[in-house]
């Protein structure tokens, strides 16, 4: 809103709803009120003792301060950090749907190696939603109307395509109100973040695993499950033959191919040490 | 003309009576700024509720502003007044002058011609910021777009000489590489940075009658008073400049911009007054930047490691209208013996924002490279980094003879080896490991001139024993009104608490400012000069004063200390002389200027860094594990300051080794990163373990007090030293900064 990208005429505070609670769900996982905060969330005890891969994520990203005031929802729902974005002088998809994108034949390099399109290489900057992919957490929502849904972690970002404005299948008027987390996965998990400096910096590549589960960040438009990866190491793969069954699918862009080999070595590296590549 | 043999005296600072000079003290501004009270340019109440100026940018590199509609932007709720480059008023020419005193010609704002991305094209004042932003983005241009030189590589060919200047050389550098029976030819890229300083450039502009008062953030005080006043073609007298708190200056605020211009002119159209601001993004686009240098080092050395050779040839980039040259090649010319040597500068011309000075420029860009080449050669020739740099120092300043003030960079380099653990350094690369980190340590010499600049500060005293030292110099953030305090307070013989300074007035005696490390020295040596005044105008006072306890004594035989003024056991205080003799009190200046044999000697501020890195062989990622810097500065003032100062500069070549850049989009002329979530600098988990030390010195060449500049001298080679300490953990030599995960991860096996 400070660069003026976004101009909305109406504003909603939401910030005194009662969702700021972390609850125990009957079925033994948790459930994260959509105004928790990062930090909340990274220290509390069951979240830490049951699932360190999102504590470790989520301490990775922003700083202190911002995860003090950052909620799990408004964490999901950030921009992505394409310097083409923030720019209002550039062409951008995303910020004016049919203009272009200026990323494309650009110099920003922090760009997707997974699922781009012709419209937008963008990538989703959150750690904490990497995590959370890896854990196959669920979203629950509800409507103006008071209509509640469910969706599935993986399928609530969406890929570019031709509309890269439309980023999420949350829809208008619907809010987010928890992130539930199931019954932690039997095996290892780890969350390790690649980045510029030791602190406060973006994600050039993230890892996360939990158990056989892996999902991998800043390389697309979403937090990106690697079932490529996955499936290779149900199939007895060793870590680094699964990443590079993974990364067979990506298609770099001249600029963002050091993220093959980042992606390779960082994931191979996650998964020996939470042994997934082991026979569980 | 003085001679500095005339510094060699003692004077109070040197004999410290009061154990003032040296000691760690607080800064004196400090609570103001903690607590949020130190008003900066911004916040400065003005004498009536003032209207806030926004600036508009251009998108486009090079061209001309073709027509703009303002008339949405005038109906706009609130707006003030809209201009652009068809309806701004008259301003000087750039560069013109209409006072011949002015130390600098005007800078208009608003031009027609566009000379980079990111210059500003209009202005829109309204009664609230929100308001002249909105109306801002109502404000249509059209413009015509010519193409532009963008990129510095893709443009080489084009590099010329600086404009009067010429490559030095001594001896014959080609035949004495050529026949080196071992040879180093390596080329190290240092990359673009911006100052980005905390405080964006900002100004409060009022008028009263003919004269303007302006509240802005700048590092000198004098050019920016003569910028504003030829720019609006008005005498200097009617230009009253004050910049009494600055949010970091870095060399990016040596200057004016549009907002000091702006401002004043709208507040005078408007008979209010009015504030202006850069955005973040406007700091970025719209100030200068270090440029990028590509720098050729050669060095030809006999098996014993002695140089036969040395050449150093850096090329840079400034814009196109605004002439600036890099001199990275100008520390070497002072640093290591070599009887054959060539040192030297090309420049590109491109269409870009303006290329400026950033703290210790040259240096800074400079030692990234004859720093890692002087490692390189080392491990060529089977020395250790250190040995290789014993054997090259020189005697005398290898380039023109002349003797060195104070040398001690071998002392540097012994003392911090030694504090450092250098003998647990593996000269093989990839040998260490501590978990998944490849371990390895790197060192590099440091080297920043020292300078002297004339300069005038007022001392007063009145009959409350006050004392207030007024001069006209800034305190970017540095420690200057600590040091001026500890300065006047020592000289005079008074605590400190009795002490005031007052800074960045235009109306003050002149200092030039903040900048090249010469402020301390500079404003420090005036203020010494006005204290030695005022000492004698009171023992003159005093022994003329029939009701005082020295009347009749020699006035040479005055001291003073503890807050009295004594000859033997005969005192009073201060206070009491003045209220009696002088009750309406005592003012007089005090000035400083360059010694005339200054420049027989090679004068220079040294040290020494010791860094040990881990690398990540998965990522790529370069961690600082320590840090560790020895330095030979001169006498030190503040022991807290100085320290603070150095380490701040150490911590920058942190940055500068592994995160600090920004590039040029090919296509639009802007900067990629234009903010400080994406222009990388050190967090405070970079920087885990970092510290320094000071040798005991005094250069009695330097100036009456014996202090060097420390402001820029941490800087200097700090980069290089981690580079070096990359290698040696994990044997890749990268030679184009910063060391990003990329790059190291691209590099490794
Ligand atoms: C400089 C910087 C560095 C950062 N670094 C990292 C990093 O390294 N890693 C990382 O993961 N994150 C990082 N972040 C992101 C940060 O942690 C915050 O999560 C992010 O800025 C969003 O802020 P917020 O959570 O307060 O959400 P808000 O700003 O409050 O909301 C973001 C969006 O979500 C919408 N929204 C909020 N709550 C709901 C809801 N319940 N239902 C529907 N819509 C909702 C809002 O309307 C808004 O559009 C960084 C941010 C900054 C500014
Ligand atoms: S990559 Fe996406 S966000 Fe970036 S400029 Fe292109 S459309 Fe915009």
């Amino acid at each position: 809103m400070k660069l003026q990208i976004e101009q909305p005429t109406h504003l909603v505070d939401i910030s005194r709803l009662p969702l700021a609670e972390i609850e125990d769900t009957p079925e033994g996982g948790l459930r994260l009120g959509a105004m928790t905060t990062n930090s909340q969330v990274a220290a509390d005890p069951r979240v830490r003792a049951r699932y360190p891969v999102l504590a470790q994520a989520i301490l990775s990203g922003a700083s202190g301060q911002l995860r003090n005031k950052a909620t799990t929802a408004g964490n999901l729902l950030q921009r992505t950090r394409c310097a083409y974005f923030y720019d209002t002088t550039k062409p951008c998809n995303k910020r004016e749907p049919g203009a272009g994108c200026a990323a494309i034949g650009g110099i920003y390099a922090n760009t997707a190696i997974f699922g781009a399109s012709e419209a937008c290489v963008a990538t989703h900057p959150s750690d904490m939603a990497v995590a959370l992919s890896a854990l196959d957490a669920k979203i629950e929502t509800e409507s103006g109307a008071g209509e509640a849904r469910v969706l599935a972690m993986d399928g609530f970002h969406r890929l570019p395509g031709d509309t890269p404005h439309i980023e999420t299948e949350l829809r208008p008027a619907e809010m987010i109100t928890a992130v539930v987390l199931p019954p932690p996965p039997p095996g290892g998990q780890i969350y390790r973040k690649a980045r510029e400096r030791a602190s406060y910096a973006f994600a050039i590549g993230s890892v996360a695993v939990a158990g056989g589960k892996v999902a991998l960040g800043a390389v697309a438009h979403k937090p990106w499950r690697a079932e490529a990866a996955e499936l290779a190491l149900e199939q007895g793969a060793s870590p680094a033959e699964a990443m590079a069954a993974e990364l067979k699918g990506a298609r770099p862009d001249g600029h963002n191919d050091f993220k093959l080999k980042l992606m390779t070595r960082l994931g191979a590296a996650c998964l020996t040490t939470t042994g997934a590549g082991d026979d569980q | 003309m003085s001679s500095v043999k005339d510094w060699a005296a003692p004077t109070p600072i040197s004999e410290n009576r009061s154990g003032l000079i040296g000691k760690g003290v607080d800064r004196y501004e400090g609570r103001l700024k903690v607590t949020g009270s130190a008003p900066f340019a911004y916040e400065v109440e003005a004498p009536s509720p003032p209207a806030y100026g926004v600036l508009i940018a251009s998108p486009i590199a090079k061209g001309l502003v073709a027509s703009a509609d303002i008339s949405a932007a005038q109906a706009a709720p609130g707006v003030r007044l809209v201009w652009t480059p068809h309806n701004v008023p008259a301003q000087g020419e750039r560069g013109a002058k209409i006072n011949p005193r002015s130390q600098r010609g005007a800078n208009p704002a608003l031009a027609a011609r566009i000379e980079h991305f990111g210059q500003h094209v209009g202005f829109v004042v309204a009664d609230t910021l929100e308001n002249a932003k909105a109306a801002a983005a109502l404000v249509r241009f059209e413009y015509a777009a010519e193409p532009a030189d963008l990129i510095f590589e893709d443009n080489f060919a084009k590099a010329d000489q600086p404009e009067g200047e010429e490559d030095v050389r001594v001896g014959d550098f080609e035949a004495a590489f050529a026949g080196a029976p071992v040879r180093l030819d390596e080329t190290y890229v240092s990359p673009l940075q911006n100052h980005a300083q905390m405080e964006p450039c900002a100004t409060t502009a009022w008028w009263d009658g003919d004269n303007v008062t302006v509240h802005t953030s700048i590092q000198m005080v004098k050019g920016g008073q003569h910028t504003l006043a030829e720019t609006l073609m008005i005498p200097s007298t009617q230009v009253r400049l004050l910049t009494r708190y600055i949010g970091g200056g870095f060399g990016g605020k040596g200057q004016s911009y549009d907002d000091l211009t702006l401002a004043a002119l709208a507040a005078r159209e408007l008979g209010q007054p009015v504030k202006v601001a850069y955005t973040r993004q406007q700091m970025f686009q719209a100030t200068i930047h270090r440029p990028a240098v590509h720098m050729r080092v050669r060095l030809g050395a006999q098996a014993d490691g002695r140089l036969d050779a040395f050449a150093l040839e850096a090329v840079t980039h400034c814009r196109r209208e605004a002439p600036f040259t890099e001199h990275a090649a100008n520390f070497a010319r002072s640093l290591y013996a070599a009887p054959n040597r060539l040192t030297g500068h090309r420049l590109v011309k491109l269409d870009i924002p303006a290329a400026g000075a950033m703290r210790a420029p040259g240096e800074a860009s400079g030692m990234l490279s004859l720093e890692c080449a002087m490692d390189e050669l080392a491990e060529q020739l089977g020395l250790d980094p250190i040995e290789l740099r014993l054997r090259n120092e020189p005697d005398t300043d290898p380039e023109t003879g002349k003797p060195f003030s104070t040398r001690q960079l071998v002392r540097c380099m012994t003392e911090g080896a030694q504090r450092f653990g250098w003998d647990r350094r593996n000269p093989k690369p990839g040998q260490v490991r501590d978990g998944r980190w490849l371990v390895g340590l790197g060192m590099a010499a440091a080297i920043r001139g020292n300078f002297l600049l004339p300069a005038k500060a007022g001392v007063r005293i009145d009959a409350d024993g006050t004392i207030t030292l007024r001069q006209g110099m800034t305190d970017i953030g540095t420690g200057t009104y600590t040091i001026l305090a500890q300065i006047t307070a020592e000289t005079l013989g008074v605590p400190l608490a009795q002490v005031k300074v007052e800074l960045g007035d235009s109306d003050f005696p002149p200092a030039p400012g903040s900048g090249g490390q010469f402020g301390a020295a500079t404003a420090g040596s005036a203020a010494f000069a006005a204290g030695m005044n005022l000492r004698k105008a009171l023992a003159e006072l005093a022994t003329g004063d029939p009701n005082s306890p020295l009347y009749g004594d020699d006035p040479e035989l005055v001291t003073f200390g503890g807050g009295n003024i004594a000859v033997d056991n005969r005192a009073e205080p201060l206070e009491r002389l003045v209220v009696r003799a002088a009750p309406e009190g005592v003012y007089v200046e005090g000035s400083i200027t360059p010694a005339a044999d200054a420049r027989d000697y090679s004068q220079h501020t040294y040290g020494a860094h010791f860094a040990e890195v881990g690398v990540d062989p998965d990522t790529g990622e370069v961690r600082l594990r320590r840090m560790f810097g020895v330095f030979a500065a001169g006498r030190i003032l503040n022991a807290k300051t100085a320290m603070s100062q150095i380490t701040g500069g150490m911590i920058w070549g942190v940055g500068t080794a592994l995160h600090e850049y920004n590039e040029v989009d090919p296509r639009y002329g802007s900067f990629i990163a234009q903010d400080l979530a994406g222009y990388h600098v050190p967090a405070h988990a970079d920087i885990v373990d970092l510290s320094a030390m000071f040798l005991d010195e005094v250069d009695d060449k330097a100036n009456p007090m014996g202090i060097k500049g420390v402001g820029e001298l941490g800087i200097a080679g700090a980069g290089a030293a981690i580079a070096n300490a990359v290698y040696n953990a994990c044997g890749a030599r990268i030679r184009d900064y910063p060391l990003t995960p990329e790059k190291v991860l691209a590099a490794l096996p």
